[in-house]
Protein backbone atom coordinates (compact mmCIF):
# COMPACT_ATOMS: atom_id res chain seq x y z
CA UNK A 1 0.00 0.00 0.00
CA UNK A 2 2.97 2.25 0.94
CA UNK A 3 4.59 1.54 -2.11
CA UNK A 4 1.74 2.25 -4.21
CA UNK A 5 1.66 5.73 -2.57
CA UNK A 6 4.70 6.14 -3.31
CA UNK A 7 4.72 5.63 -6.74
CA UNK A 8 2.01 8.02 -6.99
CA UNK A 9 3.43 10.88 -5.34
CA UNK A 10 6.50 10.32 -7.47
CA UNK A 11 4.06 10.42 -10.91
CA UNK A 12 2.61 13.27 -9.16
CA UNK A 13 5.97 14.82 -8.68
CA UNK A 14 7.08 14.53 -11.91
CA UNK A 15 4.02 16.02 -13.53
CA UNK A 16 4.05 18.68 -12.08
CA UNK A 17 8.17 18.93 -12.72
CA UNK A 18 6.76 18.24 -16.79
CA UNK A 19 4.32 21.48 -16.46
CA UNK A 20 6.66 23.64 -15.21
CA UNK A 21 5.41 24.01 -11.38
CA UNK A 22 7.79 25.00 -8.47
CA UNK A 23 8.63 22.88 -5.87
CA UNK A 24 8.07 24.59 -2.70
CA UNK A 25 9.64 23.47 0.57
CA UNK A 26 6.54 22.12 2.22
CA UNK A 27 5.50 19.82 -0.99
CA UNK A 28 6.36 16.28 -1.10
CA UNK A 29 9.44 15.45 -3.09
CA UNK A 30 11.32 12.14 -3.51
CA UNK A 31 14.22 11.91 -1.35
CA UNK A 32 16.91 11.63 -3.93
CA UNK A 33 15.50 14.76 -4.98
CA UNK A 34 15.81 16.33 -2.20
CA UNK A 35 19.47 15.16 -1.44
CA UNK A 36 20.58 16.22 -5.03
CA UNK A 37 19.40 19.50 -4.29
CA UNK A 38 21.08 20.06 -0.82
CA UNK A 39 24.31 18.86 -2.42
CA UNK A 40 23.95 21.19 -5.05
CA UNK A 41 23.15 24.45 -3.42
CA UNK A 42 25.37 23.74 -0.33
CA UNK A 43 28.32 23.09 -3.08
CA UNK A 44 27.01 26.79 -4.53
CA UNK A 45 26.99 28.44 -0.92
CA UNK A 46 30.49 26.97 -0.45
CA UNK A 47 32.18 27.99 -3.31
CA UNK A 48 30.43 31.93 -2.67
CA UNK A 49 31.93 31.75 0.68
CA UNK A 50 35.36 30.31 -0.32
CA UNK A 51 35.49 32.66 -3.63
CA UNK A 52 35.72 35.77 -0.99
CA UNK A 53 39.13 34.62 -0.10
CA UNK A 54 40.93 34.85 -3.41
CA UNK A 55 39.68 38.44 -3.86
CA UNK A 56 39.52 39.27 0.14
CA UNK A 57 43.49 38.85 -0.96
CA UNK A 58 43.72 42.18 -3.23
CA UNK A 59 41.26 44.39 -1.29
CA UNK A 60 44.06 45.79 1.06
CA UNK A 61 46.30 46.59 -2.09
CA UNK A 62 43.94 47.56 -4.84
CA UNK A 63 45.39 50.32 -6.75
CA UNK A 64 42.93 52.97 -5.89
CA UNK A 65 39.73 54.21 -3.81
CA UNK A 66 37.10 53.12 -6.26
CA UNK A 67 38.60 49.96 -7.41
CA UNK A 68 38.83 48.93 -3.83
CA UNK A 69 35.09 50.02 -3.23
CA UNK A 70 34.05 48.33 -5.93
CA UNK A 71 36.07 45.47 -4.89
CA UNK A 72 34.69 45.36 -1.04
CA UNK A 73 30.93 45.33 -2.72
CA UNK A 74 31.87 42.77 -4.54
CA UNK A 75 33.33 40.33 -2.38
CA UNK A 76 30.28 41.31 0.25
CA UNK A 77 27.81 40.42 -2.09
CA UNK A 78 29.15 37.15 -2.64
CA UNK A 79 28.84 36.77 1.09
CA UNK A 80 25.37 37.46 0.39
CA UNK A 81 25.05 35.15 -2.09
CA UNK A 82 26.22 32.52 0.66
CA UNK A 83 23.52 33.68 3.03
CA UNK A 84 20.85 33.30 1.01
CA UNK A 85 21.84 29.89 -0.70
CA UNK A 86 22.65 28.38 3.09
CA UNK A 87 19.03 29.42 3.82
CA UNK A 88 18.04 28.11 1.07
CA UNK A 89 19.32 24.44 1.81
CA UNK A 90 17.84 24.61 5.29
CA UNK A 91 14.32 24.73 3.95
CA UNK A 92 15.38 21.26 2.89
CA UNK A 93 15.87 20.38 6.25
CA UNK A 94 19.63 20.77 5.90
CA UNK A 95 21.51 22.33 9.43
CA UNK A 96 23.97 25.39 7.95
CA UNK A 97 26.40 24.17 10.73
CA UNK A 98 26.38 20.84 9.38
CA UNK A 99 26.68 21.87 6.19
CA UNK A 100 29.42 24.15 6.86
CA UNK A 101 31.55 21.52 8.69
CA UNK A 102 31.13 19.24 5.74
CA UNK A 103 33.15 21.74 3.87
CA UNK A 104 35.80 21.92 6.85
CA UNK A 105 36.13 17.92 6.97
CA UNK A 106 36.61 18.19 3.07
CA UNK A 107 33.29 16.08 2.74
CA UNK A 108 31.48 18.67 1.09
CA UNK A 109 33.01 20.42 -2.19
CA UNK A 110 33.08 24.28 -4.08
CA UNK A 111 34.10 25.62 -7.10
CA UNK A 112 37.82 24.33 -7.87
CA UNK A 113 38.46 27.37 -9.47
CA UNK A 114 39.20 28.94 -5.78
CA UNK A 115 41.55 26.87 -5.47
CA UNK A 116 44.00 28.99 -7.93
CA UNK A 117 45.74 31.40 -6.49
CA UNK A 118 45.35 35.35 -7.25
CA UNK A 119 48.79 36.97 -7.59
CA UNK A 120 48.54 39.92 -9.62
CA UNK A 121 45.81 42.82 -9.10
CA UNK A 122 44.98 41.69 -13.20
CA UNK A 123 43.80 38.46 -11.45
CA UNK A 124 40.42 40.64 -9.87
CA UNK A 125 39.82 41.64 -13.55
CA UNK A 126 40.26 37.93 -14.71
CA UNK A 127 38.33 36.57 -12.04
CA UNK A 128 35.47 38.87 -12.21
CA UNK A 129 35.51 38.77 -16.51
CA UNK A 130 35.50 35.19 -16.55
CA UNK A 131 34.55 32.96 -13.28
CA UNK A 132 31.54 35.79 -12.57
CA UNK A 133 30.99 35.05 -15.92
CA UNK A 134 31.05 31.28 -16.41
CA UNK A 135 28.59 31.60 -12.91
CA UNK A 136 26.67 34.02 -14.76
CA UNK A 137 26.32 31.32 -17.43
CA UNK A 138 25.63 28.51 -14.86
CA UNK A 139 23.14 30.17 -12.86
CA UNK A 140 20.51 32.34 -15.52
CA UNK A 141 19.50 28.89 -16.05
CA UNK A 142 19.32 27.75 -12.61
CA UNK A 143 16.70 31.06 -12.14
CA UNK A 144 14.24 28.60 -14.00
CA UNK A 145 15.07 25.28 -11.62
CA UNK A 146 12.41 23.45 -10.44
CA UNK A 147 13.09 23.86 -6.51
CA UNK A 148 11.17 27.54 -6.16
CA UNK A 149 13.41 28.94 -3.02
CA UNK A 150 16.78 28.64 -5.02
CA UNK A 151 15.37 29.79 -8.44
CA UNK A 152 14.29 32.63 -6.54
CA UNK A 153 17.77 33.23 -5.02
CA UNK A 154 19.44 32.84 -8.32
CA UNK A 155 17.18 35.91 -9.83
CA UNK A 156 18.31 38.22 -7.28
CA UNK A 157 22.01 36.56 -7.53
CA UNK A 158 22.19 36.75 -11.11
CA UNK A 159 21.70 40.81 -11.01
CA UNK A 160 24.55 40.75 -8.89
CA UNK A 161 26.54 38.55 -10.78
CA UNK A 162 26.32 40.66 -14.09
CA UNK A 163 28.08 43.44 -11.75
CA UNK A 164 30.66 41.83 -11.01
CA UNK A 165 31.52 40.25 -14.25
CA UNK A 166 31.72 43.94 -15.67
CA UNK A 167 33.53 45.57 -12.71
CA UNK A 168 36.06 42.77 -14.01
CA UNK A 169 35.85 43.44 -17.93
CA UNK A 170 36.55 47.08 -16.91
CA UNK A 171 39.83 46.14 -15.30
CA UNK A 172 40.92 44.00 -17.96
CA UNK A 173 40.43 46.25 -20.66
CA UNK A 174 41.95 49.46 -18.62
CA UNK A 175 44.88 47.36 -18.27
CA UNK A 176 44.83 45.95 -22.00
CA UNK A 177 44.62 49.40 -22.86
CA UNK A 178 47.85 50.32 -20.43
CA UNK A 179 50.95 50.70 -20.06
CA UNK A 180 52.77 47.15 -21.43
CA UNK A 181 53.80 46.48 -17.96
CA UNK A 182 49.95 46.28 -17.64
CA UNK A 183 49.30 44.65 -20.71
CA UNK A 184 51.79 41.82 -19.75
CA UNK A 185 49.77 41.34 -16.01
CA UNK A 186 46.57 41.72 -17.85
CA UNK A 187 47.65 38.49 -20.62
CA UNK A 188 49.53 36.90 -17.71
CA UNK A 189 46.28 36.38 -15.94
CA UNK A 190 43.69 35.68 -18.48
CA UNK A 191 46.87 32.74 -19.46
CA UNK A 192 46.12 31.10 -16.03
CA UNK A 193 42.40 31.84 -15.35
CA UNK A 194 41.45 30.92 -19.13
CA UNK A 195 41.38 26.71 -18.80
CA UNK A 196 40.27 26.84 -15.06
CA UNK A 197 37.57 29.08 -16.12
CA UNK A 198 36.24 26.31 -18.84
CA UNK A 199 36.56 23.40 -16.43
CA UNK A 200 34.10 25.37 -13.76
CA UNK A 201 31.44 23.84 -16.31
CA UNK A 202 32.08 20.29 -14.78
CA UNK A 203 33.44 17.23 -16.60
CA UNK A 204 32.34 16.41 -20.06
CA UNK A 205 28.88 15.36 -20.68
CA UNK A 206 29.93 12.23 -21.54
CA UNK A 207 31.18 11.81 -18.36
CA UNK A 208 29.05 13.91 -15.96
CA UNK A 209 27.20 11.11 -13.99
CA UNK A 210 24.57 13.84 -12.55
CA UNK A 211 23.48 15.28 -15.16
CA UNK A 212 20.62 12.71 -17.02
CA UNK A 213 18.95 13.02 -13.52
CA UNK A 214 19.25 16.59 -12.91
CA UNK A 215 17.83 17.26 -16.50
CA UNK A 216 14.70 15.26 -16.01
CA UNK A 217 14.09 17.05 -12.31
CA UNK A 218 14.69 20.36 -13.92
CA UNK A 219 17.38 21.01 -11.66
CA UNK A 220 19.60 21.57 -14.33
CA UNK A 221 18.54 22.83 -18.05
CA UNK A 222 21.18 22.54 -19.89
CA UNK A 223 24.52 20.78 -20.36
CA UNK A 224 27.85 20.96 -18.95
CA UNK A 225 29.10 21.14 -23.05
CA UNK A 226 26.52 23.41 -23.86
CA UNK A 227 26.89 25.88 -21.35
CA UNK A 228 31.10 25.62 -22.21
CA UNK A 229 30.34 26.18 -25.56
CA UNK A 230 28.48 29.40 -24.54
CA UNK A 231 30.95 30.33 -22.64
CA UNK A 232 33.57 30.34 -25.22
CA UNK A 233 31.79 31.94 -28.25
CA UNK A 234 30.78 34.79 -25.59
CA UNK A 235 34.23 35.07 -24.54
CA UNK A 236 36.36 35.28 -27.03
CA UNK A 237 35.20 38.15 -29.30
CA UNK A 238 35.52 40.11 -25.90
CA UNK A 239 39.27 39.03 -25.36
CA UNK A 240 39.55 40.46 -29.35
CA UNK A 241 37.98 43.42 -28.61
CA UNK A 242 40.13 44.56 -25.66
CA UNK A 243 43.45 42.46 -27.73
CA UNK A 244 43.93 40.26 -25.50
CA UNK A 245 44.60 36.79 -26.65
CA UNK A 246 43.00 33.52 -25.66
CA UNK A 247 45.57 31.13 -24.94
CA UNK A 248 44.68 27.90 -27.02
CA UNK A 249 45.98 27.88 -30.53
CA UNK A 250 43.84 25.13 -31.53
CA UNK A 251 40.72 28.00 -31.37
CA UNK A 252 38.92 28.43 -34.55
CA UNK A 253 35.70 29.72 -35.54
CA UNK A 254 33.42 26.94 -36.96
CA UNK A 255 31.13 28.65 -39.56
CA UNK A 256 29.01 24.96 -39.74
CA UNK A 257 28.42 24.88 -35.93
CA UNK A 258 28.22 28.57 -35.76
CA UNK A 259 30.61 28.36 -32.27
CA UNK A 260 34.18 28.05 -31.91
CA UNK A 261 36.21 24.46 -31.81
CA UNK A 262 38.25 25.03 -28.81
CA UNK A 263 41.51 22.70 -27.75
CA UNK A 264 41.35 19.81 -25.37
CA UNK A 265 40.96 20.78 -21.93
CA UNK A 266 43.38 19.19 -19.14
CA UNK A 267 40.87 17.04 -17.73
CA UNK A 268 43.87 15.49 -15.29
CA UNK A 269 44.36 18.89 -13.86
CA UNK A 270 40.80 19.11 -13.12
CA UNK A 271 40.66 15.81 -11.16
CA UNK A 272 43.56 16.92 -9.51
CA UNK A 273 42.21 19.58 -8.00
CA UNK A 274 39.16 18.39 -7.07
CA UNK A 275 41.36 15.66 -5.04
CA UNK A 276 42.62 18.32 -3.22
CA UNK A 277 45.92 18.89 -4.85
CA UNK A 278 45.58 22.17 -6.30
CA UNK A 279 47.85 25.00 -5.38
CA UNK A 280 45.16 26.66 -2.42
CA UNK A 281 43.07 23.89 -1.90
CA UNK A 282 44.49 23.26 1.74
CA UNK A 283 44.89 27.40 2.66
CA UNK A 284 41.09 27.87 1.08
CA UNK A 285 39.72 25.69 3.48
CA UNK A 286 41.96 26.05 6.54
CA UNK A 287 40.87 29.84 6.44
CA UNK A 288 37.59 29.01 6.47
CA UNK A 289 37.87 26.44 9.37
CA UNK A 290 40.41 28.81 10.83
CA UNK A 291 37.52 31.87 10.50
CA UNK A 292 34.88 29.07 12.39
CA UNK A 293 37.13 27.89 15.30
CA UNK A 294 38.65 31.61 15.91
CA UNK A 295 34.34 32.65 15.93
CA UNK A 296 33.45 30.12 18.16
CA UNK A 297 33.82 31.97 21.26
CA UNK A 298 31.93 35.09 19.55
CA UNK A 299 28.89 32.71 18.68
CA UNK A 300 28.74 31.40 22.31
CA UNK A 301 29.30 34.99 23.76
CA UNK A 302 25.87 36.03 21.35
CA UNK A 303 23.83 32.75 22.42
CA UNK A 304 24.89 33.59 26.02
CA UNK A 305 23.73 37.10 25.82
CA UNK A 306 20.17 35.95 23.81
CA UNK A 307 19.73 33.40 26.41
CA UNK A 308 20.08 35.55 29.49
CA UNK A 309 18.28 38.87 27.41
CA UNK A 310 15.10 35.74 26.99
CA UNK A 311 15.42 35.22 31.12
CA UNK A 312 14.99 38.90 31.92
CA UNK A 313 12.05 39.46 29.57
CA UNK A 314 10.48 35.94 30.99
CA UNK A 315 10.85 37.07 34.66
CA UNK B 1 49.44 76.61 7.26
CA UNK B 2 46.44 75.31 5.30
CA UNK B 3 43.93 74.40 8.47
CA UNK B 4 41.30 73.18 6.77
CA UNK B 5 43.39 70.67 4.53
CA UNK B 6 44.97 69.64 7.35
CA UNK B 7 41.51 69.09 9.32
CA UNK B 8 40.65 67.24 6.47
CA UNK B 9 43.69 64.98 6.10
CA UNK B 10 43.33 64.11 9.99
CA UNK B 11 39.60 63.55 9.12
CA UNK B 12 40.16 60.81 6.08
CA UNK B 13 42.97 59.35 7.62
CA UNK B 14 40.86 57.87 10.18
CA UNK B 15 38.32 56.79 7.93
CA UNK B 16 41.26 55.26 5.41
CA UNK B 17 43.13 53.49 7.91
CA UNK B 18 40.08 52.00 9.57
CA UNK B 19 38.60 50.73 6.44
CA UNK B 20 42.16 49.34 5.78
CA UNK B 21 41.85 47.15 9.35
CA UNK B 22 38.12 46.36 8.45
CA UNK B 23 38.82 45.08 5.31
CA UNK B 24 41.53 42.20 6.40
CA UNK B 25 39.39 40.37 8.05
CA UNK B 26 37.38 39.89 4.75
CA UNK B 27 36.55 36.20 4.51
CA UNK B 28 37.72 35.37 7.75
CA UNK B 29 35.02 36.53 10.43
CA UNK B 30 33.27 34.95 13.51
CA UNK B 31 30.08 34.59 11.42
CA UNK B 32 29.04 35.12 7.75
CA UNK B 33 26.81 37.80 8.84
CA UNK B 34 29.65 39.91 10.76
CA UNK B 35 31.47 39.10 7.60
CA UNK B 36 28.58 41.11 5.05
CA UNK B 37 28.47 43.61 8.36
CA UNK B 38 32.69 44.34 8.43
CA UNK B 39 32.81 44.97 4.97
CA UNK B 40 30.03 46.88 4.69
CA UNK B 41 31.44 49.20 7.37
CA UNK B 42 34.62 48.99 5.18
CA UNK B 43 32.75 50.13 2.29
CA UNK B 44 31.48 52.94 3.88
CA UNK B 45 34.67 54.06 5.68
CA UNK B 46 36.28 54.01 2.57
CA UNK B 47 33.59 55.74 0.82
CA UNK B 48 33.82 58.47 3.39
CA UNK B 49 38.17 58.49 2.71
CA UNK B 50 37.63 59.08 -0.59
CA UNK B 51 35.18 62.55 -0.42
CA UNK B 52 36.60 63.75 2.66
CA UNK B 53 40.18 63.61 0.66
CA UNK B 54 39.07 64.32 -2.58
CA UNK B 55 37.80 67.52 -0.66
CA UNK B 56 41.41 68.09 0.98
CA UNK B 57 42.99 67.73 -2.75
CA UNK B 58 40.49 71.12 -3.67
CA UNK B 59 41.28 72.87 -0.11
CA UNK B 60 44.80 72.25 -0.97
CA UNK B 61 44.54 73.39 -5.04
CA UNK B 62 47.76 71.67 -5.71
CA UNK B 63 45.85 69.17 -8.06
CA UNK B 64 46.47 66.47 -6.33
CA UNK B 65 43.28 64.01 -6.38
CA UNK B 66 42.10 61.77 -3.16
CA UNK B 67 44.16 58.63 -4.69
CA UNK B 68 47.56 60.86 -4.88
CA UNK B 69 47.05 62.03 -1.23
CA UNK B 70 45.44 58.48 -0.07
CA UNK B 71 48.40 56.09 -1.71
CA UNK B 72 51.14 58.55 -2.18
CA UNK B 73 52.19 60.38 1.12
CA UNK B 74 54.91 59.15 3.28
CA UNK B 75 54.36 57.59 7.00
CA UNK B 76 54.90 61.13 8.77
CA UNK B 77 52.40 62.88 6.45
CA UNK B 78 49.60 60.41 7.70
CA UNK B 79 47.48 61.90 10.30
CA UNK B 80 45.23 59.68 11.72
CA UNK B 81 44.46 58.41 15.16
CA UNK B 82 46.54 56.08 16.71
CA UNK B 83 43.64 53.81 17.79
CA UNK B 84 42.57 53.32 14.14
CA UNK B 85 45.86 51.54 12.96
CA UNK B 86 45.94 49.18 16.21
CA UNK B 87 46.07 45.66 14.81
CA UNK B 88 42.47 43.62 14.47
CA UNK B 89 43.76 40.81 16.74
CA UNK B 90 40.47 38.77 17.84
CA UNK B 91 36.93 40.07 17.10
CA UNK B 92 36.66 41.51 20.59
CA UNK B 93 39.20 43.71 20.02
CA UNK B 94 38.21 45.02 16.76
CA UNK B 95 34.63 45.69 18.08
CA UNK B 96 36.00 47.29 20.91
CA UNK B 97 38.17 49.64 18.53
CA UNK B 98 35.20 50.54 16.76
CA UNK B 99 33.22 51.40 19.50
CA UNK B 100 35.57 53.45 20.71
CA UNK B 101 35.71 55.38 17.27
CA UNK B 102 32.26 54.90 16.64
CA UNK B 103 30.89 56.86 19.64
CA UNK B 104 33.84 59.48 18.87
CA UNK B 105 32.53 59.66 14.92
CA UNK B 106 28.70 60.17 15.88
CA UNK B 107 28.84 63.38 17.62
CA UNK B 108 31.44 64.67 15.68
CA UNK B 109 29.81 64.11 12.51
CA UNK B 110 25.99 65.51 14.64
CA UNK B 111 28.33 68.59 15.15
CA UNK B 112 29.62 69.01 11.33
CA UNK B 113 26.54 68.91 9.73
CA UNK B 114 26.15 72.46 11.17
CA UNK B 115 29.86 73.46 10.06
CA UNK B 116 30.07 76.61 8.01
CA UNK B 117 31.71 75.24 5.33
CA UNK B 118 29.31 73.72 3.13
CA UNK B 119 31.34 70.87 1.92
CA UNK B 120 32.33 69.66 4.70
CA UNK B 121 28.61 69.81 6.43
CA UNK B 122 27.13 67.66 3.20
CA UNK B 123 30.06 64.84 3.75
CA UNK B 124 29.30 65.03 7.35
CA UNK B 125 25.50 64.81 6.88
CA UNK B 126 26.34 61.19 4.54
CA UNK B 127 28.74 60.18 6.68
CA UNK B 128 26.51 60.49 10.14
CA UNK B 129 23.91 58.13 8.86
CA UNK B 130 26.66 55.54 8.40
CA UNK B 131 27.99 56.11 11.47
CA UNK B 132 24.61 55.86 13.22
CA UNK B 133 24.61 52.48 12.10
CA UNK B 134 28.22 51.45 12.67
CA UNK B 135 27.38 52.81 16.49
CA UNK B 136 24.79 50.99 16.90
CA UNK B 137 26.68 47.86 15.51
CA UNK B 138 29.78 47.46 17.63
CA UNK B 139 28.01 49.19 20.71
CA UNK B 140 25.35 45.99 20.40
CA UNK B 141 28.17 44.13 19.97
CA UNK B 142 30.57 45.20 23.14
CA UNK B 143 27.36 44.11 24.97
CA UNK B 144 26.82 41.01 24.02
CA UNK B 145 30.50 40.32 24.32
CA UNK B 146 30.89 41.66 27.80
CA UNK B 147 28.01 40.23 29.21
CA UNK B 148 28.11 37.09 27.39
CA UNK B 149 30.35 34.25 28.98
CA UNK B 150 33.33 34.64 31.37
CA UNK B 151 35.56 34.04 28.08
CA UNK B 152 34.28 36.77 26.21
CA UNK B 153 33.84 38.94 28.79
CA UNK B 154 37.54 38.45 29.66
CA UNK B 155 38.31 38.80 26.60
CA UNK B 156 36.26 42.32 25.70
CA UNK B 157 37.66 43.40 29.19
CA UNK B 158 41.54 43.27 28.07
CA UNK B 159 40.54 44.96 24.80
CA UNK B 160 39.30 48.07 26.59
CA UNK B 161 41.89 48.01 29.13
CA UNK B 162 44.62 47.55 25.86
CA UNK B 163 42.78 50.31 23.66
CA UNK B 164 41.95 52.77 26.52
CA UNK B 165 45.13 54.36 25.86
CA UNK B 166 44.68 55.89 22.68
CA UNK B 167 41.26 57.08 23.49
CA UNK B 168 42.20 60.81 24.49
CA UNK B 169 43.95 61.52 21.17
CA UNK B 170 40.83 61.60 19.65
CA UNK B 171 39.93 64.65 21.35
CA UNK B 172 43.51 66.13 20.48
CA UNK B 173 43.56 69.86 19.54
CA UNK B 174 46.01 72.06 18.31
CA UNK B 175 46.09 75.31 16.34
CA UNK B 176 44.52 73.87 13.46
CA UNK B 177 41.58 73.43 15.29
CA UNK B 178 41.90 76.89 17.00
CA UNK B 179 41.81 78.48 13.78
CA UNK B 180 38.83 76.65 12.57
CA UNK B 181 36.97 76.79 15.73
CA UNK B 182 37.12 80.72 15.46
CA UNK B 183 35.60 79.91 11.94
CA UNK B 184 32.84 78.55 13.00
CA UNK B 185 33.84 75.40 11.03
CA UNK B 186 34.54 72.74 13.51
CA UNK B 187 33.24 72.87 16.95
CA UNK B 188 34.03 72.31 20.76
CA UNK B 189 36.39 69.40 21.70
CA UNK B 190 35.11 69.53 25.58
CA UNK B 191 31.47 69.25 23.93
CA UNK B 192 32.10 66.25 21.69
CA UNK B 193 34.47 64.42 24.51
CA UNK B 194 31.15 64.88 27.19
CA UNK B 195 28.73 63.53 24.27
CA UNK B 196 31.62 60.43 23.91
CA UNK B 197 31.91 59.98 27.77
CA UNK B 198 28.30 59.61 28.34
CA UNK B 199 28.20 57.07 25.65
CA UNK B 200 30.79 54.65 26.07
CA UNK B 201 30.25 54.86 29.88
CA UNK B 202 26.31 53.88 29.33
CA UNK B 203 27.25 51.00 26.95
CA UNK B 204 30.40 49.56 28.92
CA UNK B 205 28.08 49.26 31.66
CA UNK B 206 25.29 47.37 30.02
CA UNK B 207 28.68 45.51 28.52
CA UNK B 208 29.21 44.80 32.52
CA UNK B 209 32.94 46.41 31.63
CA UNK B 210 35.10 48.19 33.92
CA UNK B 211 37.13 51.28 32.46
CA UNK B 212 40.70 50.77 33.24
CA UNK B 213 42.18 53.16 35.72
CA UNK B 214 45.57 53.43 33.36
CA UNK B 215 45.95 57.24 32.81
CA UNK B 216 48.54 57.29 30.77
CA UNK B 217 47.43 58.48 26.99
CA UNK B 218 49.39 58.42 23.80
CA UNK B 219 49.50 60.79 21.09
CA UNK B 220 50.94 61.39 18.05
CA UNK B 221 49.14 60.19 15.12
CA UNK B 222 47.88 63.95 14.41
CA UNK B 223 51.43 65.37 13.87
CA UNK B 224 52.31 62.10 11.73
CA UNK B 225 53.92 60.21 14.62
CA UNK B 226 52.60 56.98 14.45
CA UNK B 227 52.82 53.12 15.95
CA UNK B 228 55.10 50.48 14.01
CA UNK B 229 52.01 49.38 12.62
CA UNK B 230 51.56 52.27 10.03
CA UNK B 231 54.40 51.07 8.16
CA UNK B 232 53.20 47.84 7.73
CA UNK B 233 49.63 48.90 6.74
CA UNK B 234 51.02 51.38 4.19
CA UNK B 235 53.01 49.00 2.27
CA UNK B 236 50.18 46.91 1.79
CA UNK B 237 48.02 49.92 0.61
CA UNK B 238 50.51 51.86 -0.89
CA UNK B 239 51.87 48.34 -3.05
CA UNK B 240 50.10 48.91 -6.50
CA UNK B 241 50.97 52.89 -6.76
CA UNK B 242 54.51 52.46 -5.43
CA UNK B 243 55.58 49.30 -7.85
CA UNK B 244 53.76 50.99 -11.21
CA UNK B 245 54.27 54.66 -10.85
CA UNK B 246 51.45 56.67 -12.71
CA UNK B 247 49.67 54.53 -14.25
CA UNK B 248 45.59 54.45 -14.18
CA UNK B 249 44.00 51.47 -13.06
FE1 LIG C 1 28.23 35.11 -6.15
FE1 LIG D 1 27.61 32.03 -7.69
FE1 LIG E 1 30.15 37.08 -8.14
Amino acid sequence: MAELNIQELERRFQEKIDNDIRIEPNDWMPERYRQTLIRQISQHAHSEIVGMLPEGNWITRAPNLRRKAVLLAKVQDEAGHGLYLYSATETLGADREETIDDLHSGKAKYSSIFNYPTLSWADMGAVGWLVDGAAIMNQVPLCRCSYGPYARAMVRVCKEESFHQRQGFEIMMKLAAGSEEQKAMAQDALNRFWWPALMMFGPPDADSKHTAQSMAWKIKRNTNDELRQQMVDITVPQAEMIGLTIPDPDLKWNEEKGGYDFGEIDWDEFWNVVKGNGPCNKERVEARRKAKENGEWVREAANAYAAKQKMKKAS
Amino acid sequence: MNTLFEYLVRLGDDSLILGHRLSEWCGHGPILEEDIAMTNIALDLVGQATSILKYAGEVEGKGRSEDDIAFLRYEREYKNALLVEQPNDDFGVTMMRQFLFDAFRKPLFEQLTQSSDEQLAAIAEKSLKETKYHLKHSAEWVIRLGDGTDESHDRVQSALNDLWRYTDELFFTDEVDADLEAKGIIFSSEELKASWSEMVKNVLNQATLTIPDNGWQHDGGRRGLHSEHLGYILAELQYMQRAYPGMEW
